[in-house]
């Protein structure tokens, strides 16, 4: 085996992930761990400035529901959620983070965040719901918010560790293992409470493009469904693992569009000039409740524009120059006014792309587009794992203490592994959190799991033999590529291994062809989720066949294993719900349709780390009444 | 490419242990060659274009060239990042130059209190968190 110092750490709360969730967990739960004299260690696979899904910035909050201001009730935030996702929602976590998230904004402000006021000093919204941004440094604020508050418990942040499994006693999670990327080290982190917060997975489905741009994912390349891994190893039941999310963005940058639908009412049209919003309005019947009602879910937008590209119309457009002519119609009798105004724009639609998808403005840069001037191409994107967002995938959590719901089990957020907590991407059927809900979440699991540790926690109970064969599993990679390198001329091409780059298109393709990915249209049936399973038990069993050369490769090995995770657990979830829902996520060709009498429910799975088996379960939908 | 090193300007961050690229690459990508002294991305085709590296880079060596298998060539987006303000040079492949100046944060650099000023409270057992309901603007967490 290659030579490695086994590293071991204990403390009271283990964080895993630095993103939006971990920081907000590692901020709230520093502050209670003063108080009680506990120890907390973050780990974080990147460095804490730049890490997880916000590592470019981001040009808007898109929750903020304006409690204190009259604005908005939770309530209405969860209606919200609840109608975008097609009915299928824990409305009792919905509940939770609208409540809280006000207060993280407002927290945010104050870190130095800037949020755009109008004359009168309110917020300006890009929605209802969404905050316009000055956000290059949006994680750069929220990590050091996150160190400041860890440097003043005595807690520790450990950067370039990537963690891979849990440590396990029995049903309860005692802490996890991993490997450093800078140096041959193996980590033993052993807790009485462990939160993962390890972002949601891309790379699962074949990327549009796929030559020097593999990496232009809309949501980053280097969120590989560590979490989902990692609750499954635990044996942590799942939810919405059939949730994907596919968002419409400018095509190939993916640049954000959110800005021009919203703030500059910007239409999206076919290539034959119509509306397909409009021209298609008749298709929202068949999905009724949700397609009648305000907003329309991102789904059935999605759907209608798939509809257009299936019939031939495409490419479809975003108006640019006609919205921005719209806007400064209202300036027509006084050029003076209406210079500055048109300043103001092209630095706004600018803006939105260099704080969050600097690659289209490269993108528009390089085809000499002035979105004054011309129309720009939009497309669906490959789909993605974000429970955050407009999916819903992640580990099924306890609900909040006080509230009436009938998904309580333990403190808010634990799952359903004793001492382990999912936020974030890693936590399910709590969408539309984003980036304040997210760390909103964060903060809710970092408190829950200090009452925890206070009221429950033990001494970690680490079985070490265990923690040799994990380390002998991990670092194996390494040991392939070294025993058997110099048997053939060409160190990548080998019988004995294959390159992790190599293992991760074979993925792709059986996802992309049998899981509904951009080259089969976003579309599925029984007959072809069942071949892409068959075909899934080759590469699991060529799974630990991956070769590395070096820590980075050993990364790229075991991110792999997560995403494979992530993905078979998707589509046994698919083959599950006899049913199409989320007609602009993926389409069941065999049930075209949606059924409330039958599906109304979650589609939970849980893999057995005893047997090796999965189970398969509903659950029912709880709304909160009166709501 | 996507993220690139101009050689004659990157000094290898002066032969320390990590380059600055190195310690921020969110994908881990950047690595040093200390033969050359000179940084390099291992594997453009994982390059998120975040430019992070590009931010960061104390030499102002790196830049990005955007993803050859969709972008027409001549075009560039790059960064100046001050303590408060970043500076934005966009170059069209027609030879046009937009320029941008948007604010990054209103406070000193390392100020953050994670508190942000708000009182705080000692009940672990109640619904609100640490700052809560100071933060909140209310007078209490809602709940039902």
């Amino acid at each position: 085996m290659a030579n490695f110092e086994t590293v071991e750490v204990s403390t009271d709360l283990l964080i895993l992930g630095g993103g939006f969730s971990g920081c907000g967990a590692a901020t709230e739960a520093a502050y209670w761990a003063k108080k009680n004299n506990l120890n907390v260690v973050l780990v974080d696979k990147a460095a804490l400035d730049r890490s997880g899904a916000v590592a470019m910035g981001l040009s808007a909050i898109n929750q903020y529901v304006g409690i204190g201001s009259g604005d908005n009730t939770a309530e209405e935030y969860v209606q919200y959620v609840r109608q975008d996702l097609m009915g299928i929602s824990r409305e009792d976590l919905v509940y939770n983070i609208a409540r809280h998230v006000d207060g993280t904004v407002h927290l945010f402000e104050k870190w130095g965040l800037k949020i755009w006021k109008d004359e009168e000093g309110k917020y300006v919204h890009e929605g209802r719901w969404q905050l316009m941004i000055n956000g290059e440094s949006y994680k750069i604020l929220i990590a050091e918010a996150a160190k400041n508050a860890l440097a003043d418990c005595g807690g520790e942040i450990y950067e370039r560790v990537f963690i891979v499994d849990p440590l396990m006693d029995g049903n309860k999670c005692v802490g996890a293992v991993g490997f450093s990327t800078r140096e041959n080290k193996f980590y033993v982190f052993k807790a009485k409470a462990v939160i993962v917060g390890l972002g949601g997975a891309v790379h699962v489905f074949r990327p549009r493009s796929v030559g020097e741009g593999f990496g232009r994912s809309w949501y980053p390349p280097f969120n590989s469904g560590s979490s989902a891994y990692f609750t499954l190893q635990a044996g942590a039941e799942m939810t919405c693992q059939e949730v994907r999310f596919i968002p419409v963005r400018f095509k190939d940058a993916y640049g954000p569009v959110g800005a021009w639908f919203l703030l500059f009412k910007s239409r999206a049209i076919s290539a034959e000039g119509g509306e397909y919003m409009v021209v298609r309005k008749e298709e929202l019947n068949n999905w009724a409740p949700y397609g009648l009602a305000k907003p329309i879910p991102a789904n059935l937008r999605n759907y209608l524009g798939m509809l257009d590209v299936d019939a031939g119309l495409g490419p479809l457009y975003m108006e640019t120059h006609e919205a921005i002519q719209k806007l400064a119609d209202q300036y027509k009798d006084d050029p003076k006014a209406f210079k500055k105004k048109m300043k103001e724009l092209e630095s706004e639609a600018w803006e939105d792309f260099l704080d969050m998808t600097i690659s289209q403005a490269i993108l528009w840069a390089s085809m000499n587009v002035y979105p004054e001037q011309k129309h720009s191409e939009i497309a669906a994107c490959e789909p993605y794992f974000i429970g955050s967002h407009s999916g819903a995938s992640g580990a099924w959590v306890s609900g909040p203490e006080d509230l009436d719901t009938p998904y309580k089990w333990g403190y808010a957020n634990m799952t359903t592994a004793d001492g382990l907590f999912a936020v974030g991407d890693a936590s399910g059927a709590s969408s539309h959190k984003f980036s304040s809900g997210s760390h909103t979440e964060g903060r809710i699991a970092g408190k829950a799991a200090v009452k925890y540790i206070v009221e429950k926690g033990a001494e970690p109970n680490v079985d070490m033999a265990k923690v040799e064969e994990l380390k002998t599993k991990i670092l194996k990679p390494l040991d392939l590529v070294e025993q058997h390198k110099d048997e053939l001329t060409d160190i990548e091409v080998n019988t004995n291994y294959i390159m992790p780059r190599q293992f991760l298109h074979r993925l792709q393709k059986i996802m992309d062809e049998y899981a509904g990915g951009v080259s089969s249209a976003f579309k599925t049936s029984k007959a072809l989720l069942e071949r892409g399973l068959e075909l899934m038990v080759y590469l699991q069993e060529d799974a630990d066949k991956q070769g590395a050369r070096d820590l980075h490769e050993l990364m790229r090995a075991w991110e792999n294993y997560q995403r494979m995770w992530i993905a078979e657990s998707h589509l046994r979830t698919m083959l599950f719900r006899e049913e199409t829902r989320w007609p602009g996520y993926y389409f069941r060709s065999d049930t075209p349709k949606m059924d409330e009498d039958n599906w109304h429910c979650f589609a939970n799975c849980r893999f057995d780390p005893a047997s090796g088996e999965w189970e398969m379960t509903k659950k029912d939908v709880w709304n909160m009444p009166g709501v | 490419m996507p993220s690139y090193v101009i050689t004659e300007k990157c000094d290898g961050c002066k032969g320390q242990d990590k380059t600055a690229c190195m310690y921020i690459c969110p994908n881990d990508l950047m690595v040093l060659d200390k033969e050359k002294m000179k940084a390099y991305n291992r594997d453009p085709q994982m390059c998120w274009e975040c430019m992070c590296c590009v931010k960061i880079c104390p030499q102002q060596a790196m830049d990005v060239r955007g993803y050859a298998d969709f972008m027409p060539m001549g075009a560039s987006a790059t960064p100046l990042r001050g303590s408060e303000d970043i500076m934005w040079t966009v170059k069209f492949r027609d030879g046009s130059v937009k320029r941008f100046k948007f604010p990054i944060r209103t406070t000193p650099e390392g100020s953050a209190d994670p508190a942000g000023g708000f009182g705080t409270h000692d009940d672990l057992n109640s619904e609100a968190l640490a700052t809560e309901p100071a933060s909140l603007g209310m007078d209490a967490v809602p709940t039902r």
